[in-house]
């Protein structure tokens, strides 16, 4: 029997829901009928907007996907401009107050606290500035990510940002692709540096050469069939295609199109294509390709160029990410600040998208880091850019704790989550640059919190994975997180291995600092990466290096943050919550 | 009385009655045997993956582990709660649960 999802699907979804959202707008939150939110709240995913969880009904979290994460000058300050206005809560954060924008793993921003009432105006000025958040959630083509610095990059083989842009335009508000079985994450690589993580994505578009009719070409090969989450990650597998910049169009259409047919409809959490391309193989997936969706002869693969492949490779050098100052293919500079955890202020916002028109282009670009950056600064203004007050904190020269941070949203808005995340995250960073030395020669070292085995926080590619878990300590459940080892991506990408359980959070920083103590004093020598140094070793080795222990480190977010309305709220009870509030954030009394 | 549910958003949620009820990521309570060999285990919830009604029952499958030996598995139709009176009234996460018994099923009546 097709899931409940399917129904409502097949009911009405794609660019139908609009006007849906617009009346419910303009009649207010409590003209939903109660028997009918569960199928609105599904289809709302379609147009970015996530209801969040218990305790903050009538609230959603808003997604915006630009392709490759490129801003172009004015929509930075403009998003800017919405969440000062219209992405204000109830209640503060204490670490990042009310009001701020999130930059996530798939180069998108998400706000929170967004009020149905507010959409259509929202809308309306994301559109006026060429932006929009058309499936950056629910069973669609999600937001193209790729080479954040694509069409700049001195490293680039093949123009990324071009193709993005093209598949963007193709296959956003597209009937045909708008109702697929599940999510669907696509990725383009340009560069020689394997920066577009095209191994955990559904689909990934890779630099290729290839000899065709005497000539070589520059294009792409493709994978299939990555992905992180549910304790089934899986990378990406090579379906020995070969695609030039003029047929990948074609070659990704086809390719959703079977997934669109053939993926489980039935199970939702079989639904992915890495579950089909595990049932069929990439052989069966390239025939049936080849015969019904695509009416040209497909070439084979070509040579790639994943040997290179620098980014997040856990090697001793090499470049690992976009942070700090780097030369453009036209002599200006881009730079890569760090954003630690993803979230920026308001206030802050608003001076970083000064300094991007004051010394570049005024283009701001996201990264799968979390990161920002500048581009197309002139080399006599890198100087100025530097000495601004803002990039103190929005740092291109951090310290590699604060660097190598990534979190995911957790239970301050996520109702899947275990545990805290972005705020024990960044205590975290905190702790460990001012307690912890990094072994010789470590200059990047990668630590990941995903609140729960969806993995939006990718911890499976990091140096240190962490995972939200609860466990019992003095008879009491405490937040705990599990800690894995050893991951990244690469010529040879790796997923972390889940080598310690249930560590209490309040003793996490104290494990990674003993785990650290141990590299160092048993690396073979100071070239050995911490990766390699973890790829030697098997789990239970491991786990004998990590050693939990209490610290000076405290942990404010130890009890069920889960079962708060906001976990940082004066009265964090759920009976004390204003939600679900009308427009005005009156609350709206419950009738029972 | 007709008593519609549904797993949503991925398995975070029961839902029953088109409501919102039972929510992923607790601890749950259950005695020995049922689960691990801890006496109780303490078993977190991961996600629900199927939901039906037995009576007046509603019955979750789901994936868990054991916060003390760390037993990782799934756990078909854990009772999460019943309906009283036409309303749902969910049971207390941390309250012993113990699995229904095969035999319950014979007044199964799945939605
Ligand atoms: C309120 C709930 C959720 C929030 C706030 C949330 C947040 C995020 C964020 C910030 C990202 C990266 C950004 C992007 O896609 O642009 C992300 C990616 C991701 N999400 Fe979620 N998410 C939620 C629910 C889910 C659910 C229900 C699942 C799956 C069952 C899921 C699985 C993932 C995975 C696997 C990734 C990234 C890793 C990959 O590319 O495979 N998330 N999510
Ligand atoms: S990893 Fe889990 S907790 Fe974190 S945002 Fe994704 S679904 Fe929520
Ligand atoms: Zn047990």
């Amino acid at each position: 029997m097709a899931s409940d999802v399917e129904e409502w699907k097949d009911e009405l979804y794609g660019t139908d829901i609009r006007a849906e959202i617009e009346r419910f707008a303009e009649e207010g939150w409590e003209s939903i009928p109660d028997d009918e939110q569960d199928a609105w709240f599904e289809r709302f995913k379609w147009y970015g907007l996530y209801h969040q969880r218990a305790g903050q009904e009538s609230y959603f979290m808003m997604r915006i996907g630009p392709p490759g994460g490129v801003l172009a000058p004015g929509q930075f300050r403009r998003i800017v401009e919405i969440a000062d206005e219209f992405s204000r809560g109830p209640a503060e954060n204490p670490v990042f107050g009310n009001g701020w924008i999130d930059v996530t793993t798939r180069q998108a921003i998400q706000l929170h606290w967004i009020r149905l009432e507010d959409v259509p105006e929202i809308f309306e000025q994301l559109e006026d500035v060429g932006l929009s958040t058309v499936q950056a959630c629910g069973d669609s083509w999600r937001n193209i990510v790729g080479c954040p610095v694509a069409g700049k990059d001195k490293h680039e083989h093949v123009d990324a940002d071009a193709l993005a842009t093209d598949l963007h335009d193709t296959f956003k508000k597209n009937e045909a692709h708008s109702n697929l079985p599940r999510k669907w994450k696509v990725s383009v690589t340009g560069c020689d540096e394997g920066c577009g993580q095209g191994d955990i994505n559904d689909l990934a578009f890779e630099p290729a050469e290839k000899e065709i009719d005497g000539e070589t070409v520059t294009g792409y090969n493709v994978r299939v069939g990555g992905g992180l989450s549910r304790n089934e990650p899986r990378l990406a597998r090579d379906i020995d295609v070969f695609a030039t910049p003029e047929q990948a169009v074609d070659v990704a259409g086809g390719i959703s199109a079977l997934f669109r047919d053939h993926g489980d409809r039935e199970d939702r959490y079989n639904a992915r294509i890495k579950f089909l391309v595990d049932e069929w193989g990439p052989e069966k997936l390239r025939e049936t390709l080849q015969d019904d969706y695509v009416d040209f002869e497909l070439e084979t693969a070509g040579e790639d160029l994943r040997e290179d492949y620098s980014y997040n490779a856990g090697d001793a050098d090499g470049k690992h990410d976009h942070v700090g100052v780097h030369e453009q293919n036209d002599g200006n500079y881009y730079v890569g600040l760090n954003v630690l955890v993803g979230r920026i202020g308001v206030d802050e916002a608003y001076d970083l998208a000064d300094a991007a028109e004051e010394h570049g282009s005024g283009e701001v670009r996201l990264t799968q880091r979390q990161n920002i950056i500048f581009t197309d600064v002139p080399e006599e203004n890198l100087e100025t850019l530097r000495s601004e007050p803002v990039l103190e904190h929005y740092s291109p020269d951090p310290h590699p704790f604060q660097r190598g941070s990534i979190a995911c949203t957790g239970t301050e808005f996520c109702s899947l989550s275990i545990v805290e995340t972005k705020n024990r995250q960044v205590r975290y960073a905190r702790w460990l640059t001012q307690n912890v030395e990094l072994p010789e020669g470590v200059e990047d070292f990668h630590i990941h919190l995903s609140g729960c085995t969806a993995s939006c926080a990718q911890p499976q590619i990091a140096d240190v994975s962490l995972r939200g878990m609860k466990t019992r300590k003095d008879g009491e459940p405490v937040e705990a997180l599990d800690i894995g080892l050893g991951g990244g991506l690469g010529e040879n990408p790796q997923f972390a291995s889940w080598v310690t359980e249930r560590v209490p959070a309040d003793e996490v920083p104290g494990a990674i600092a003993n785990l650290l103590e141990n590299f160092a004093a048993e690396r073979d020598d100071e070239t050995q990466s911490f990766r390699e140094f973890v790829l030697e070793r098997d789990d239970e080795e491991l786990a004998d290096l990590v050693e939990p222990e209490e610290t000076d480190y405290e942990d404010p977010y130890l009890h069920n943050t889960k079962r708060t309305w906001y976990p940082y709220a004066e009265d964090d009870d759920l009976d004390a919550s204003p939600a679900p509030a009308r427009a005005d954030g009156t609350p709206i009394p419950s009738d029972d | 009385m007709t008593i519609a549910v549904r797993t949503l958003d991925d398995g975070a949620w029961i839902s029953v009655n088109d409501s919102r009820q039972v929510s992923v990521s607790d601890v749950w309570t259950l005695s020995r045997g049922v689960f691990c060999d801890c006496e109780p285990a303490y078993v977190l919830l991961e996600g629900f993956f199927d939901v039906d009604v037995d009576g007046s029952v509603v019955a979750a499958s789901t994936v868990g582990q054991c916060l003390e030996c760390g037993t990782r598995d799934s756990i078909d139709r854990l009772p999460v709660g019943r309906m009283i009176d036409g309303k749902f009234s969910p049971y207390d996460p941390a309250g012993v649960q113990w699995l229904r018994e095969p035999d319950a099923e014979r007044d199964g009546e799945s939605s």
